[in-house]
């Protein structure tokens, strides 16, 4: 076993102050040619529309431009800076061969308003990545539109509705275990669903007699994430779809989790209606700040007639794009979804091939595992037996050291780790939850969990290292509570009012 | 930990000081300790006039680690709310049982104040989850 680093930065961190600071008058990044057109007259613009003075622009060259982002860069920690175990998120590594498809020039430079006849390779993509998912999630069709795992949500939801609609019934309640994700009740709410909150059993899993109790002919569907957020399989997924399908409800499952899954088990093959895909989190695309994302949402047979429109459908003569579907919950999104995105998935998909898939759910559950087993020793574990693909450890054992889930986050920075996911899911009291991600190695493993045994023993000699972690980042501790009570939205130069 | 006597409490940690008709509440000390909330960023409160039923969710609390929801501890009418939680949520962690008040019901029927926890139930119920 390998021992972990005690030092892991001695590098140079440059102090980089705001780029206003460095703006010297008159210093410019660019030459603009002389004007040589008339100037607009004064009142070419009515008053209300032009500004009362110059914007506030750091005047700086383009060498300090260059350094400055990319001396803030150096600030980031990324996927490709080292383990990022955030629970819930699957961080792991994007094959880079998924790049060199998307600088193609045969995709990089279509555009979407080409006719069909030019755009035949694009469409085949489209469809042959829908039968992919298709056949990972056992469903009848999938809908590559939605542009993030929330709006892919919101279009099962939609779907849901229209369903109902469709029968002429108005079930207005979505019943939610309080191990799903947060985002779940967010989309029913958004839909005019009521949210109904059932409770997890003291095994970490929904029991069929509490899905019984809450069901009635109000209920739209039930949403469960299987794995939950426990990273435990909700083993009676199949008698509760049964039991909801029996009573007219539909069922939505939470993808998200599916790193734990893809290739095992198939969720359409035990009833569930709906599910979207995080192309981010189990297919290799980038999680960008905030986006282009993809979260294509795959149907069992009775919600296809309600797919927003367009879908990609094959014929004798070629790939055609339908919008002539009269039940269609309609339009999610511009053009086809975030065609890029999808691309790098279809590049995983293809590149690993069905036992691939199948491959990194098997070890993405081992390292799981691996990381439970011996993490045991030194932190409690609310549901200590086998987990999937997380697994979520808690402070329990540091109450008496006055160190919190948040300082052992902090100061497992100082030991080059990102943290885990913290106080999620709620139900479990200061929840520290750990996705290793199949993508580390056997060394990086063992790394992190004596960084965090480590920390852990800290904790009962020196708490105040943890408190006031981290040390070795070019920003330490920031009080998180006054950022947020008070936020500063926007710089200011020292002695300027906002203006 | 300790709670005031002279208040009731709910089982979802609000408190409820009664007064001629008129009840405060709020919620905990214990709510609003490191270990739970920890630190108060933002309250969501109701409208004055709203009615609610009992343990009906009546506004949310966002802390640094999450947000959570309060509850309506008995069925009745929004008669006030604390602005100055507005600007000042810290008012909540700081003190939780006078300048953190949350707002002022008038309760349906009064006779429902009897069911609420007294300190000494809702000391047992602390200890349970802690």
């Amino acid at each position: 076993m390998s021992k972990a680093p005690t030092k892991v930065t001695q590098g140079l961190l440059h102090c980089e102050r705001p780029i206003f600071a460095a703006s010297v008058p008159g210093r410019s990044g660019a030459s603009l040619p002389t004007l040589d057109v008339p100037e607009p007259a004064a009142d070419a613009w009515p008053a209300a529309l032009r500004r009362a003075s110059t914007p506030h622009l750091p005047e700086v060259s383009e060498p300090q431009v260059v350094r400055h982002y990319t001396r803030l860069s150096q600030w980031n920690f990324s996927i490709d800076t080292g383990m990022y175990p955030l629970g819930s998120c699957t961080m792991k590594h994007n094959p880079r061969v998924a790049d060199v498809a998307v600088g193609m020039g045969e995709f990089a430079r279509l555009h979407p308003y080409q006719p069909e006849s030019q755009l035949q390779g694009a469409l085949q993509l489209l469809w042959e990545l829908e039968q992919m998912l298709a056949a990972v999630g056992g469903f009848s069709r999938v809908s590559l539109q939605p542009a993030a795992g929330a709006h892919g949500e919101l279009a099962g939801l939609m779907m849901i509705r229209a369903y109902h609609t469709d029968r002429g019934q108005t079930r207005r309640r979505v019943l939610i275990p309080d191990s799903a994700h947060g985002t779940n009740p967010a989309s029913c709410t958004l839909n005019g669903f009521e949210a109904v909150q059932l409770e997890t059993s003291a095994d970490g899993t929904l029991s069929p007699d509490t899905v019984r109790a809450a069901l009635d002919d109000e209920v739209a569907a039930i949403m469960i994430t299987n794995p939950n957020t426990l990273g435990i399989f909700e083993k009676h997924v199949a008698e509760i779809a049964e039991m909801v399908r029996g009573a007219g409800g539909l069922i939505y499952m939470d993808g998200a989790n599916l790193n734990a899954i893809m290739g095992r088990f198939r969720p359409g093959d035990v009833g569930v209606d709906a599910m979207h895909y995080n192309l981010h989190k189990t297919f290799g695309t980038p999680h960008g700040g905030g986006g282009p994302g993809a979260g294509p949402v795959g149907v069992s047979e009775r919600l296809v007639p309600f797919l927003p429109v367009p879908t990609v459908n094959r014929s004798k003569e070629g790939f055609t794009l339908d919008y002539g579907r009269p039940k269609s919950v309609g339009r999610l999104r511009s053009f086809f979804g975030n065609f890029g995105v999808l691309l790098r998935a279809y590049v995983y998909m293809r590149e690993l091939g069905a036992p691939g898939l199948a491959r990194v759910t098997d070890l993405a559950v081992l390292n799981a595992n691996y990381v439970r087993a011996r993490i045991r020793d030194f932190v409690h574990v609310p549901h200590p037996d086998m987990c999937m693909h997380e697994v979520v450890a808690n402070d329990q054992n540091l109450r008496s050291t006055g160190a919190t889930t948040m300082d052992v986050a902090k100061r497992l920075i100082d030991h080059g780790f990102h943290p885990p996911t913290v106080y999620f899911p709620l139900v479990v009291h200061g929840a520290m939850m750990i996705e290793p991600t199949e993508t580390e190695t056997p060394d990086e493993l063992d790394a992190f969990i004596e960084a965090l045994r480590s920390v852990v023993e800290e904790a009962h000699k020196q708490p105040e290292q943890l408190k006031s972690a981290p040390h070795v980042t070019g920003i330490g501790r920031l009080d998180e509570a006054r950022a947020a009570r008070k936020p500063h939205l926007r710089y200011q130069p020292a002695g300027e009012d906002e203006s | 930990m300790e709670f005031p006597k002279d208040l009731r409490y709910s089982k979802t940690h609000e408190w409820i000081r009664y007064t001629e008709g008129k009840a405060r509440i709020g919620i905990s000390a214990f709510a609003v300790s490191a270990e739970q909330l920890g630190d108060i960023t933002l309250v969501e409160l109701p409208e004055v006039g709203q009615s609610f039923a009992a343990n009906e969710p009546f506004g949310n609390i966002e802390s640094v680690k999450s947000v959570s929801e309060i509850y309506a501890p008995f069925a009745g009418k929004v008669v006030a709310i604390n602005a100055e939680l507005d600007d000042s949520p810290e008012l909540l962690n700081e003190s939780p049982y006078e300048g953190g008040w949350l707002l002022e019901m008038e309760p349906d029927d009064a006779a429902d104040m009897e069911n609420l926890l007294d300190a000494a139930a809702y000391t047992a119920l602390v200890a349970s989850e802690a």
